[in-house]
């Protein structure tokens, strides 16, 4: 086995970024006539990936504390409809739209915390519950605009009220000799989360409760942990992404979908257990999350490159789960 | 099995350890926590394949490639942790993996119950093998693991720990069980730290340290202190220190207690009543199952508003909610399983000694991780906590360390009473010697301790006074010298 290698390598951190450099190698390789070697190729990756990436944020959280959040595709379907709502049809000012759909996303966790902490429901059934009552709802908030349920909420004229095309903009970072280096917004949406959720599991007693909650959660009540509190905290954070994310969608698309965020929730998982956090709980940080995150989005980038198709590309990106997993399972 | 040796990661564990273990008997094989007995015994029963050495087996070498293999040569291991279903019946369990089938390929379940029911029987009679596991206590659960293993042809039955969660009652039918065995012609290898108990089963003794053989003698012929001689290198004169208490005020006062489980269910504790001053250990004695530990847990918060009766800490009445408010009362609470209720596996050492008194650590909303540290040092010093570092997995430590670890916890939330129970369970004699050491510091310092503890002269040297309850109830208050283990023992029963 890894007998004999140093402590450092057997960390998950270290084999994360060993999986994100083997990727990055298979796309070295794998470079569709150089397009892999092309900065505007990392580019737009760091753009695609911040939806999936904010989702993921919240639920390494979720898991950490040994729980598991299936609602969040749905929740982001609801905030995805519920922005346009309130910007097109509402007149609403975009900065109240925008604290609005943060809210009901926090709401929505907070009702996944309660009906796992007060109703003692097992997380898995609990978010499947939220998980088809919020697609219900977000199919149900067209209504309030006056259109039949199911309906897709689009702007009147023109591409919507400014705040879409200032969330879907990106903002100049360096003229480069190379090409003009530009960070889309809702990658710094993205990164944001990342920082102050790295903040919040490492520097904060919320953090370490996750953790000693995950980790054995007896242990956690009797050292005076408010575990219930905690769940239920952790979970409207984990909503409150799926809220962010909604918004950024319903902003890229310049319009809302009730179908918006359709299985997201199985992408952001997989980008958490990828990362090497444990879904057993207690183990597993928001970097890890990160590099996750960019495994996916990369092997998605490598696949789209080189013309693989999509029932190709769902293959393999089944298979690879497998293989990170099992390289997961190796530790220890 | 001969001049054994493993490694894990480079590291030799076992230096060339040597067993012989005949057919009827029983054979003790003692040592320190990591001194290697489970490791060896892991190897025997076909888990560690990758080892030096021979094993022989009826004269004839062998060697494992799995614990399937080693179950065809007669070797079976029952190890601390049941391997049960607890929700599938009796005979489903012994059966399991290799159950009868009739013609039709389905179960044969009337052939299974009857052959389940023959091997139970010559054991033990009562046991309905068409009930569930679940329904069965520790203890019978523990003898259909025998009986699955005699089902099997054992030859070599490994028993590890097996009494630990036994009453003495029930340890006594093991005991008869497994002479019935070795007359049957069975080799047991009964891994135990009880002195008490190998001296009275064991007919050889084996003692490993630091993964090296010592010696093996019988057990007639080995004196108990040479045995802790041997085990730890060293003659313990003196494993209970000698104590001077002066019990001070009152720190927590119980007045009818009392405890259902659940609506209707049987009275888990009834109306108990006790006092604990400052600088003063009281012990509380008791067969498994008689209530202690339900009584601590109860006066720490656990079991919230199920209990009723009163309860004073430092004169004020305190109503126990929650461990959360226990905690603020100044009570702490140590409880009898490490791995369940105690340590939070994936963290480290550190992080398991500061998860109780975060909010001492915390500066204006933040975790500062150089206060853990400078919380922790003086602590692990004052424990003597034998860790490669604060920083290392908590799971890298032995059992001793591991418990001084969460001793540690409860002392950075400076409590004023500490409820204690099994402190010294499955930990090796040295932790022991170090953790009696520091009760008695720790009273001298004004706390207060309530102990539970199965081990009657733990019980009886640490304690200045004893209670002992049965079924529920206090039965009996001792002071430290009317205090005997007969006494004791009258009142338990």
């Amino acid at each position: 086995m890894t007998a004999g290698l140093p402590r450092i390598c057997h960390s998950p951190g270290f084999r994360a970024a060993l999986a994100l450099v083997g990727v990055l190698a298979l796309g070295c390789f794998l470079n569709a006539d150089g397009t892999f070697f092309k900065f505007k190729t990392h580019h737009d990756l760091l753009g695609a990936v911040a939806i999936n990436g904010m989702l993921a944020c919240g639920m390494t959280l979720v898991i950490i504390a040994a729980g598991i959040d299936l609602s969040v595709g749905s929740v982001l379907g609801v905030c995805a409809m519920c922005f346009p709502l309130f910007t097109m049809a509402q007149h609403w000012p975009a900065w109240l739209a925008f604290l609005a759909c943060l809210a009901i996303g926090a709401i929505a966790g907070a009702v996944n915390g309660a009906l796992i902490t007060l109703c003692g429901m097992q997380p898995f059934v609990a978010t499947l519950a939220t998980m088809v009552s919020a697609r219900g709802l977000a199919k149900y908030v067209p209504t309030f605009a006056g259109l039949t349920a199911g309906q897709k909420i689009q702007p009147t004229e023109g591409l919507g009220p400014p705040v879409f095309d200032l969330i879907d903009g990106r903002i100049l970072l360096w003229e480069a000799p190379w090409g003009r280096v530009q960070l889309p917004i809702v990658t710094i949406f993205f990164l944001a989360c990342v920082a102050v959720l790295w903040v919040v599991v490492t520097q904060t007693r919320f953090g370490r409760h996750l953790y000693a909650i995950g980790g054995n959660e007896e242990a956690a009540r009797l050292s005076g942990i408010r575990v219930g509190w905690n769940k239920l905290f952790a979970y409207a954070i984990c909503g409150l992404t799926a809220g962010l994310a909604g918004i950024c969608q319903a902003a890229r698309d310049h319009l809302g979908d009730p179908e918006a965020g359709f299985t997201f929730e199985l992408k952001a998982i997989a980008a958490v257990v990828i990362g090497g956090t444990n879904l057993m709980g207690g183990r597993g940080g928001m970097l890890l999350t990160l590099v996750g995150v960019l495994i996916i989005g990369y092997i998605e980038k490598i696949l789209s490159i080189n013309n693989v198709q999509e029932a190709g590309r769902l293959l393999i990106q089944g298979a690879i789960i497998v293989v990170a997993v099992i390289i997961q399972r190796r530790r220890g | 099995m001969h001049d054994v040796r493993k490694s894990f990661d480079g590291v030799e564990v076992l230096h060339g350890v040597s067993l012989d273990v005949r057919a009827g008997e029983i054979h003790a094989l003692v040592g320190e926590n990591g001194a290697g007995k489970s490791t060896l015994m892991k190897i025997l029963a076909g888990v560690y394949v990758d080892y030096t050495g021979t094993i022989e087996i009826d004269g004839r070498p062998v060697r494992f490639g799995s614990p399937r293999d080693a179950e065809r040569s007669g070797v079976a291991i029952i190890h601390q942790e049941l391997a049960l279903v607890p929700w599938m019946s009796v005979a489903e369990n012994m059966f399991l993996g290799r159950e009868p089938v009739t013609l039709w390929g389905t179960v044969d379940y009337g052939r299974m119950r009857a052959e389940a029911a023959r091997f139970l029987g010559a054991l033990t009679p009562g046991i309905d093998v068409r009930r569930n596991v679940a329904e069965y206590g520790v203890s019978v659960q523990q003898l259909i693991e025998i009986g699955k293993a005699l089902s099997r042809n054992a030859r070599i039955l490994i028993l590890d720990e097996p009494t630990s969660a036994l009453s003495d009652a029930e340890t006594e039918r093991l005991f008869e069980i497994l002479r019935g065995l070795r007359a049957r012609g069975v080799a047991l290898i009964y891994i135990s730290h009880r002195m008490d108990e190998i001296y009275r089963i064991a007919d050889r003794i084996t003692v490993l340290r630091d993964g090296a053989y010592v010696g093996c003698r019988r057990a007639s012929d080995l004196g108990r202190d040479e045995m802790i001689h041997w085990m730890v290198g060293r003659q313990i004169e003196q494993l209970f220190p000698k104590h001077m208490r002066a019990p001070g005020r009152e720190r927590l006062r119980v007045e009818g207690l009392s405890l259902r489980a659940g609506a209707g269910g049987k009275m888990l504790v009834n109306g108990a009543s006790l006092v604990v001053r400052a600088g003063e250990v009281v012990g509380l004695g008791g067969l498994m199952g008689s209530g202690a530990s339900e009584l601590l847990g109860a006066i720490f918060g656990r079991y919230g508003r199920q209990c009723s009766g009163k309860i004073w800490v430092e004169g004020r009445p305190f109503v126990p909610r929650s461990p959360r408010h226990a905690l603020a009362a100044g009570l702490a609470m140590v409880t009898n399983d490490r791995k369940a209720s105690g340590l939070v596996l994936p963290m480290s050492v550190l992080h398991n000694m500061t998860l109780a008194a975060l909010p001492r650590a915390t500066r204006a909303g933040w975790l500062r991780g150089d206060i853990e540290r400078r919380l922790a040092e003086p602590l692990s010093r004052e424990l003597s906590l034998r860790a490669p570092s604060l920083h290392a997995p908590i799971t890298a430590l032995s059992g001793g360390s591991q418990q001084k670890v969460i001793l540690a916890r409860w002392l950075m939330t400076e409590p004023k009473i500490l409820l204690l129970d099994e402190p010294t369970r499955g930990i090796d004699v040295g932790a022991k010697a170090d953790i009696y050491e520091l009760m008695n510091r720790w009273t001298a310092a004004g706390i207060g301790i309530l102990l539970i503890t199965s081990e009657l002269p733990e019980l009886l040297a640490m304690s200045d006074r004893i209670l002992v309850m049965s079924r529920g109830r206090i039965t009996a208050e001792l002071s430290r010298e009317e205090a005997t283990q007969e006494r004791v023992m009258a009142a338990a029963v």
